[in-house]
């Protein structure tokens, strides 16, 4: 589903640093925050991707500019072939429409003094679709059908809602430019078990009925193995390891995709003798990166080859991709196979892993 | 003897909009060197319950009725100054979000010695090392330079770590944790998970672990309280509970978390509708409205919480009779759908 | 931290040009205003007015004059003479700092030592009858203004025309120099007077950080302790709630210092600042307005500086580095 002639979204090589200065009356540059560093990803039409990673690893960085809430530094962002990333003016405003975002905390998103059908009817006013009044209020009223309010709701204010149905609030807004995708960020991390579950099959149901794409970020595996076909990891900002959803916690290749793993609690008292890997240590700052492997410090297995070069990005066949040197779960025949995927970072390395 | 014995704990708070009844009428145990898990979602009363057993919640505005016994001793009907005495001392707490629960100003090798010189007569020095000492055993690198730092300048779960030794510096017969990973990350709650788990066994205490994550429980408990609404519906071993649960909204618990271990093909079974509010609670049982096998009786009796199967440890509150429970889950065990459960039990369902 | 503080004095520096430089147009450009024609009287020829302009240099262009102005003050600390005093506007405001030092100092620590007790109680018996009606009260006293306030006082207590005369009434200030006694004395009502609506102010203002402070996690962490309740409040809550009230103070300072007691200093017929402004105003002595609302944005720019500088001290998460 990589493949570039049917992927609706292609990510290639995206740069973010947020620069540090320093200066008594004129700033001088004086470092950066590398918060995403290039990171290559795809999305085919009506595809789910996961994108996970702990916090600070630049996921929501992704997310915010895939909808140009933020410049990237460098890289392209293509949707459907038009590049995103160096849209301006009227072509940033028709790609707009086209890529949604659901943001994770369902109030704050929400302008307190606007009712819900004003909150609904925003983007449509914003982009000049269908006739003020009448036309606008029913466009709206079928969206809160679609999402599970009850349309009769339309004149509420956002406080008078709990939260998982803000979160279809938001939702409803994100469909009513019909995008084709829509990036989720946090969507259900702030709802309740239950709730959090009717909103997950409420987002799975849209995406049936209107052949949605998403990106789904989130820090929850379980929640991400569950609505993703294919999941990438990220750690500090880079891609770390890229799977279809049912192979990567089944057959993890990264180290850190096994900790993250062993770390989840499983709701099965039966599997507690089973301790989690326990990773040493803290993240380390992204404005000054571990050498060659970013993982490396907190990571059992690394050697000296690990602070020399970056690992590239390999592809192991199958759609499974995975940037270490020491690969897990991997034998010397898939390895015969495998080659350095287009997707690796450009400053890579060139040598491929070696089995133990 | 248990160490800790709740008894009826009923809390409620008067609000403008009227008087919420948060903790109504829960009762449990805690066995010395035990974990109790209690799990239930947001205003369940699972945080007031534990906050009211150390007596932070006496207020104007609060009615607190029932029994808290401590070795022997009620808690709720101590003065505030004997409680003083065993808070931090003899039980203490950690909170959820470590950044909002250190005070920002001072120096968390003096917020430690100060729970050290409450409660121990040890000059400053002393204390000092202590603190230091401390924060050594919970894993803090250079525990000594690290006690003269504030708590902005620790990650997430060092500062975890941190209010774990400042509960712990006194040597407590009782860890109280409320949610103390929820606002960590993963790799990380599995460093703090396992940091409490090594520490209770080595210091033999007990812990009530409060949580709404059911892997986290089923990880890390021995017995396990499920709370809705204010009230405890079932209670068990964390075995029976996971491998035989008796009431419909652990079922529907279990049912609307995605599961990391298994197949993604298997959908979620979301509980309908939402929680009730307790100022104005609904009639019989609370879960009623949202129970997929509500009977007439539910809407009018109140369920207690009584021992069901064999063993005499599971309790559930609930009017399905035990048969009709066992086959309700022999079927939801297999698929989590209500539908085919209420078919395959032959289970008759009351009109809404 | 060092840096932080060359970079706020060196903005300092850049805001009293600014300040300077507006002064001086709306002064110097303003017709009614025009400084010739006020100091040559009311029948003067215009070749007067006219000799008087190019003695004062005022016939030269605008950017010229300022630049002159500021060159004089840089290299000779001179801001020119008063026209209506004849002495040199620098030894005017001097000699008026100390009264006007004097009243703001003791306002503060007066207005510090009933707000703050006041405040911490009101918050810790939050709506109870003693929190209600003292926030009633200090309500009525913000509301007060203060030369209603300083009459009232002097009416009740003035020795010479009080109801109850127990106290030196106004024109009676002595500097320090003439022993404590003396000059505390006549001081007495101006600083309550002074001191009572910003002692409402700061009671106020404590009272609601303060229970904002009290609802905070890190509360219950320290009850949580066992540390008794006294301790909570007094360590705990205080030290968080007391941040916020400094900075207050130290801008409330400033703006005192800049002549902003003009109304208790105008009642009580002290001899500061304030007085002076408004004398100069009255004059149109357009050398003294200048140097004094110089002298005031100095205050104020020195007094936000203290305060940002405390604020880290106060504050520990406070890093000026980053800024």
């Amino acid at each position: 589903m990589s493949s570039s002639e049917t992927a609706l979204l292609e990510i290639k090589h995206l740069v973010k640093h947020f620069p540090l200065t320093k200066g008594i009356l004129f700033r001088k540059q004086v470092g950066a925050v590398q918060a995403v560093d290039d990171l290559s990803l795809s999305v085919a039409e009506g595809e789910t991707v996961g994108l996970v990673g702990e916090t600070g690893c630049g996921k929501s960085t992704v997310a915010r500019m895939l909808v140009r809430l933020l410049d990237p530094t460098s890289g392209e962002i293509r949707f459907d072939g038009d590049d995103l990333a160096s849209a301006k003016g009227g072509d940033l405003n028709t790609l707009r429409r086209e890529i949604q975002i659901v943001f994770q905390d369902p109030y704050s998103a929400l302008n307190p003094r606007k009712t819900v059908g004003a909150i609904i009817a925003d983007p449509l006013v914003i982009h000049g679709i269908g006739k003020e009044g009448d036309d606008r209020k029913r466009m709206v009223q079928e969206l809160m059908e679609q999402v599970g309010l009850s349309p009769e709701h339309y004149n509420r204010l956002p406080h008078e809602f709990s939260g998982g149905q803000r979160q279809r609030i938001g939702i409803a807004r994100a469909l009513a430019l019909r995008p084709k995708l829509i990036v989720l960020d946090e969507p259900v991390s702030a709802l309740d078990v239950s709730i959090q579950a009717q909103v997950v099959n409420l987002l799975s149901d849209l995406q049936k009925e209107r052949d949605l794409s998403y990106l789904f970020v989130a820090h929850d595996l379980s929640v991400v193995r569950h609505v993703s076909d294919r999941i990438a990891v990220m750690y500090l900002g880079k891609i770390v390891e890229v799977a279809p959803a049912e192979e990567i916690f089944e057959k993890p290749i990264h180290p850190y995709t096994l900790a993250l793993y062993s770390a989840v609690p499983k709701p099965d008292p039966s599997e507690r003798t089973e301790k989690p890997i326990r990773l040493e240590g803290d993240l380390p700052s992204p404005t000054d990166p571990p050498s060659g492997c970013r993982f490396r410090t907190r990571c059992p297995w690394a050697t000296d080859i690990c602070t020399k070069a970056e690992p590239p990005l390999v592809d192991y066949g199958g759609g499974h991709l995975a940037a270490c040197h020491h690969p897990r779960n991997v034998s010397r025949v898939d390895l015969e196979s495998a080659q350095i995927a287009p997707a690796s970072p450009i400053t890579a390395s060139d040598q491929m892993p070696a089995v133990e | 003897m248990s160490l800790l014995e709740v008894d009826n704990l009923r809390v409620a708070f008067d609000t403008e909009d009227g008087r919420v009844q948060a903790v109504d009428g829960i009762s449990f145990s805690v066995e010395k060197g035990k974990t109790l898990g209690i799990v239930g979602e947001s205003g369940c009363g699972k945080s007031v319950a534990s906050l009211t057993m150390l007596g932070l919640t006496r207020s104007m505005n609060s009615r607190i009725e029932g029994r808290v016994e401590f070795e022997g001793r009620d808690l709720l009907s101590i003065p505030e100054t004997d409680l003083e005495a065993i808070r931090g001392n003899e039980v203490s707490m950690i909170f959820q979000d470590p950044l909002s629960s250190l005070h920002p100003f001072f120096k968390i090798g003096h917020q430690l010695s100060e729970a050290v010189l409450t409660h121990r007569d040890v000059s400053k020095g002393e204390a000092a090392k202590l603190a230091v000492e401390m924060l050594d055993l919970v894993g803090i690198p250079n525990a000594e330079a690290r006690s003269h730092s504030y708590p902005h300048e620790f990650s997430g779960g060092m500062r975890q770590r941190v209010m774990i030794a400042m509960a712990l510096i006194n040597d407590p017969k009782l860890l109280i944790a409320d949610e103390p990973t929820t606002a960590l990350d993963v790799t990380t709650q599995a460093q703090i998970l396992g940091l409490i788990d090594d520490l209770q066994e080595e210091l033999g205490m007990s812990m009530i672990l409060i949580t709404h994550d059911l892997g986290v429980v089923a990880q890390n408990a021995d017995e396990i309280a499920v709370m809705y609404a204010g009230q405890i519906v079932e209670r068990s071993s964390v075995e029976e509970l996971f491998f035989s649960p008796q009431h419909p909204y652990t079922w529907g618990l279990l049912g609307s978390i995605p599961r990391i271990d298994r197949s993604s093909e298997e959908p979620l079974i979301p509980v309908t509708g939402q929680p009730p509010s307790l100022i104005h609670p609904p009639g019989g049982c609370r879960f009623h409205p949202r129970c997929p096998y509500v009977q007439e009786a539910c809407s009018t009796e109140q369920p207690s919480l009584e021992t069901t199967g064999g063993g005499g440890t599971h309790h559930s509150a609930c009017l399905l009779s035990e048969t009709e429970r066992k086959a309700l889950w022999a079927s939801l065990e297999k698929s989590p759908d209500p539908a085919s459960a209420i078919a395959a039990a032959e289970l008759k369902v009351a009109r809404r | 931290m060092l840096e932080y503080i060359l970079r706020r004095v060196l903005w300092g520096v850049a805001m009293l040009f600014l300040v300077s430089g507006v002064i001086f147009v709306i002064f110097y450009l303003l017709p009614s205003a025009d400084p010739a024609t006020l100091r040559a009287g009311r029948q003067a020829s215009p070749d007067q007015i006219e000799r008087i302009r190019e003695s004062l240099g005022l016939d030269r262009p605008v950017f010229i004059q300022y630049v002159d102005y500021m060159k004089q003050i840089f290299f000779h600390f001179d801001f020119g003479y008063s026209y209506q005093y004849e002495t040199s506007v620098s030894s005017l405001i001097f000699d008026r700092l100390g009264p006007t030092a004097s009243l703001t100092f003791g306002a503060a620590i007066l207005w510090l030592l009933m707000g703050i007790p006041i405040g911490i109680i009101s918050a810790v018996r939050a709506r109870s009858l003693l929190d209600r009606s003292t926030m009633v009260i200090s309500l009525a006293l913000i509301s007060a203004p203060v030369f209603w306030l300083g009459l009232i006082s002097l009416y009740l207590f003035a020795d010479d025309i009080g109801l109850i005369p127990i106290l030196p009434g106004a024109g009676s200030y002595e500097p320090l120099s003439a022993g404590p006694i003396a000059w505390a004395g006549p001081l007495i009502l101006p600083w309550t007077v002074l001191a009572a609506a910003s002692a409402a102010v700061y009671a106020r203002y404590l009272r609601s950080d303060m229970i904002d402070v009290m609802g905070e996690d890190y509360i219950r962490t320290a009850r949580a302790k066992g540390l008794p309740e006294r301790k909570v409040v007094m360590k705990h809550g205080v030290r968080s709630a007391i941040t916020p009230v400094i900075t207050l103070l130290g801008l409330d300072i400033g703006v005192l210092l800049a002549g902003n007691a003009i109304l208790t200093e105008s009642v009580f017929n002290i001899p500061g600042v304030g007085r002076l402004v408004l004398d100069a105003i009255d004059k149109a002595d357009l050398p003294l307005i200048q140097g004094v609302t110089l002298f005031g944005a100095f205050f104020i720019v020195i007094f936000n500086l203290v305060v940002d500088i405390a604020y880290a001290y106060l504050d520990p998460r406070v890093r000026y580095d980053d800024l």
